[in-house]
Parts: C-alpha cells; structure tokens; sequence
C-alpha cells in the first residue's frame, strides 16, 4: 500500500507538469516546422528564426521591449531599493500611504491599472508612448523590488551599520562600504526580477501604445487576432526560453522567503 | 546604539539631538520621495482621473464639452447585457479558482509532505518556472494544442482515424483551461508554502493520539494550510475576473466577457466614460471581496 501511494504521487506530479509544460512544448517544436500551414509531421527548420531577422516589426518592437525593460530596472531598483531602505530602518509618518499606494499594482486587475493611466496620461497631456510605458511599467516593478531587498534587509538587521558608525563613518561611507555590499544578493536579485515584469508586460503596455509604437507582446498580441504565421512561434519561443533563464537566474540569487 | 549616543550629548543642549532628528527627516524625504510622487501619477492620480472620467457624458479631450451623468452607472443596473456579463465573469472566476484549488492543493500536500531532498526543489522550481513567463505566449501556446489540426486534434486521430475534426478553441472550457494552467502554480506555491511550514512533530503528536490519515489531515493539515489556501484562492479569482486577453484568444466569441467589453470600449468603440464605469463596478467588486476575506485572512492567521 505504502510503495502504491508513493507511485500515485509520482504520476500525478508527472500529469501536472505534463498539463504545464505540453502547451510550451508543442509551440516550440511548430517554430521548427517547415510548413506555413503548421503541417504535421513536424519537418526540421529554421527557416521562421531566419525570417525574423528581416521582420522590421518585430525587430523594432523587439528593440522597445529590451530598451524599455533595461530602463525600468534601473529606475524601479534604485527608487524600490531605497524605500526598502527606509520601510526597514526608519518608522515615519506616511509609511502606511506609501504601503497602501504600493498595494493596488500588485493586486487589482492589470486591466483597471491599464484604462485608468491611459485616461489620465491622456488627459493630462503625458500622451501614450514608451515613456507613458516606463512610468507604467516602473509603478508595477517597484513594490516587488521593495518586497525582495526588504526581506534581505529584513534578514541582517542595523546591528552592522551602527558598529561602523560607532568606528567613525559617515552615514555615507557607512552605506556604500556596509549596507550596500550586504544587500547587494538582493538588489540583484530584485533587477532581474524587474527586468523580467518589464519585459513580460502586456496589459500596461497594450492600453498606453499609441499606433506605429509598441513591444514584442503588444505585436503578439495584434499577429495572434489578425491570424499568425509560424513566425511567431519562433518569437514566442525566445520570448519564453528568455525569460525562464532569467528567473532561473533570481531563483538562484533568491530562494524564496528570502532566507539566503 | 544611537539612541545611547544621544543621551551622551544630551548635556550640550537640545542642538545635536535637533540636527539628528533634522537629519532623519531629509534622509526619509530623499529615500522615500521619489516613490511616493510616481506612485501619485501612476497610481493615485489615475484611478481618480477614472472615477471622475466615469461621471462624464463624453471623455473632455480635443475641446469636446462633458457634463456630469451618472448615466452609466445607471445603464449597468438597467440592461440586464451588463448583468449577464458579470455573471459570467464571475462565474468564471469561480470555476478557474475551484479548478486551480482541486488540482493544486493535493499537488502542493504531495510536495510539501511525500517527496524529499533534491526532487521537492527540482519539481517546485519546475512548477513555478512556467508561471513567471509570458502570460500572452502561454495562452497563444494553447491554441497550438487545442484548434483544429492542432497537436489534440491530431493525437486523437492517431490513436482512431475515423474520429470527426477535433476543436476546442474558442469554447468557454479553452477559457478555462488556459486560465488554470496560468494560475495554477500561484495556487501551488501559496499552498505549498503554508504547508511546508507545518511541524512534523505536530504531525507525530496527532499519530501518537491515533489519529488515523484521514483525521490527521482534516484536523491538523487542512486548518493550519487554510491561510495559504485562501491566498492563493483571492490572488486567482481577482485576476481572472478581471482578465480578457485569455478569454480573447481561447474564447472567440464565447469569450465575451467583462473584460473583454471594457477593452473594447478604450480600443474600438472609444467610449471612455462607459469603459470607466466598467472599470471601476469590476474595481468595487475586486474590493469587496478583499474586504470579506480580510476578517477571514486576519482570523485565520492569529489563530496560528
């Protein structure tokens, strides 16, 4: 009885990552396939990656994405990371607003996020566009830098920045010499995570991209409702292999809860 | 630390300490506002923008005049079109999260309880490696397997050729699929990690009092998981009811949804205030339910 149950639990775990993977899988091998027509047998080809390079679309949406992604990490991990720094070593009026405004990106629909900076950015003049994306894109990334270098900063207390201002640092020399370096795992850590939101965005980006300007999932989106080519597999493909190595990237940099 | 160093220059007047608490202010006024004025115009600002929008007869851009209507509120309790649709959005909410729970939870028991050392981590990160990638290529990898001619279709034909063309697409159980495998790692992960946090001595004690499996789960697993179950139920549900690019591409017109209709109404039919209407009903609806499940949440956690 014992010897069944373990072997139950075995299958069912291999049924579940059957059910997550087989979709992915079966995308991935149509990217290598010949035939326009998603034919099967599958016959081997590149010929959809090579097609890509001479899509001018894709390319300057590829472009975008990457441009805007790198520059929403670096702004969502410094602004995030110095919040974190104050939510963790100071109590301060204001601190509750500050955590409430940083609730609603990660839990109310992307769709009500999505419509409500499109009115205003629209309203108010800061137009549609990849700037409209980056102030987007940043407002979603930021409470997850804040969560990830939090529970860094949450793990090694103040004990070590009061011991160097007790030697006589600065406050300065004491956060670049000291609090820098012990949160380092995790500001890198919380950048690829950043990144990886950024990149990965679609609802954001889809409402506040005015036509002639968007990002790869935003072209994805209009090929797959216009009817889509294998060309877009072979996208999809990179899109996915992209991003599965990044976050198995932060996996190692950060097990989850934070503990290392 | 420093509260001590304060007290040691207390006899030199109230100066040092007036310039340290000076001090701490800029600090947290450089730390923190930076955030705090993005947030504004990105968060704040915009969903006020919306509430406002949503009061509008005609959205005030290019010169247009807009007066104040509650009309559209006032059409979402009259047609009954905009009744069904949240119904249905709600029920799908409901279904994709009964689904999620049903498949996740004992995935998340196995992991947590019944498979040890090297495996737990490989499969956890296998599990949860699918659900940070895209959302939009993992819903399109779905019509690859369920359209006609797609990898279903033709593994049905394989095992029985005279079997009539096989298509999914665009049904409300492509919908639902889609969405569970979206959301069934969150569900997973919250499980797991209130599961994995179970005392096995716990567990021991039960079996020592001859609690049987069944008694052991029921009495001790379930209740001390349940705030790690209810997570990931609300961090499903509020999702999907709010999702429309996934009952989009899998739905077609079986897809129409209350997110699919506030899309149309910025993208196509650029009826802003109606979209804003929308947005904000689907938003007090997103509330409300955090708002009864926060007692439940909180209760849940003190009686930890």
């Amino acid at each position: 009885m014992r010897g069944f149950g373990i072997w139950a639990i075995r299958f069912y775990l291999a049924l579940l990552l059957l059910f997550l993977y087989l979709p992915i899988v079966v995308m991935v091998l149509l990217a290598f396939n010949q035939s326009p027509l998603y034919e099967l047998p599958i016959v081997w080809d590149t010929v959809w990656f090579q097609s890509l390079v001479h899509n001018d679309r894709l390319i300057r949406a590829g472009l975008n994405s990457v441009g805007l992604a790198l520059a929403n990490t670096l702004i969502a991990t410094v602004l995030g990371t110095m919040t974190a720094i104050a939510f963790a070593r100071y109590s301060f009026r204001g601190k509750a607003l500050l955590e409430l405004m940083l609730f609603p990106p990660i839990t109310i629909p992307w769709l009500i996020i999505g419509t409500s900076m499109l009115i205003f950015f629209f309203w108010i003049g800061i137009g549609r566009g990849l700037h409209a994306m980056l102030l987007g894109h940043v407002a979603l990334s930021m409470p997850y830098v804040i969560m990830v270098v939090g529970a860094r900063l949450k793990g090694h207390g103040s004990a070590l920045e009061e011991a160097a201002a007790t030697l006589g640092a600065s406050p300065w020399q004491a956060f670049w010499r000291v609090s820098l370096p012990v949160m380092a795992p995790g500001v890198v850590a919380a950048s690829l995570f950043a990144f990886a939101v950024s990149f990965d965005q679609f609802v954001i980006s889809y409402f506040l991209a005015p036509p002639g300007v968007s990002t790869l999932p935003v072209e994805i989106y209009a090929a797959i409702r216009k009817g889509f080519t294998p060309e877009i597999n072979a996208i999809s493909t990179i899109i996915i292999l992209f991003s599965m190595g990044l976050m198995l990237l932060f996996a190692r940099l950060y097990r989850f809860g934070g503990e290392r | 630390m420093r509260h001590r160093r304060a007290c040691a220059f207390r006899f030199s007047g109230g100066g040092y300490r007036m310039m340290q608490e000076a001090r701490r202010r800029v600090a947290i006024g450089f730390l923190t506002a930076p955030a705090y004025v993005w947030l504004t115009v990105t968060v704040l600002l915009p969903l006020s923008a919306m509430l406002f929008f949503s009061f509008l007869t005609v959205a005030p851009i290019g010169g247009r005049e807009a007066q104040f209507t509650p009309e559209h509120y006032l059409t979402f309790v009259d047609k009954e079109f905009y009744r069904t649709l949240t119904w249905r959005s709600l029920r799908l909410g409901f279904d994709v999260t009964l689904a999620c729970v049903l498949i996740g939870y004992p995935a998340a028991l196995a992991l947590a309880k019944y498979v040890r050392g090297r495996w737990r981590e490989a499969i956890f990160l296998l599990i949860v490696l699918p659900f940070w990638s895209n959302a939009l290529v993992r819903t399109f990898s779905w019509t690859m397997v369920l359209r006609e001619g797609g990898f279903l279709d033709r593994a049905i034909h394989w095992f029985s050729p005279d079997a009539p063309p096989f298509s999914m697409l665009f049904t409300y159980p492509a919908i639902v699929l889609g969405l569970v495998h979206s959301f069934l790692p969150y569900v997973i992960l919250t499980c797991y990690i209130s599961l994995e946090a179970i005392d096995d001595s716990l567990l021991e004690a039960a079996r020592s009092l001859g609690a049987n499996a069944l008694q052991m789960f029921l009495r001790v697993m379930l209740p001390l998981s349940l705030p790690g179950l209810f997570a990931g139920v609300i961090l499903t549900f509020i999702p999907v009811i709010g999702s429309f690019m996934e009952p989009r591409i899998l739905g077609g017109r079986a897809g129409i949804m209350l997110g699919t209709v506030i899309e149309d109404q910025f993208t196509t039919v650029f009826n802003w205030p109606r979209g804003a209407a929308l947005s904000f009903i689907m938003l007090g609806i997103v509330l409300l339910i955090f708002a009864a499940s926060a007692p439940l949440l909180r209760g849940r956690l003190k009686g930890l």
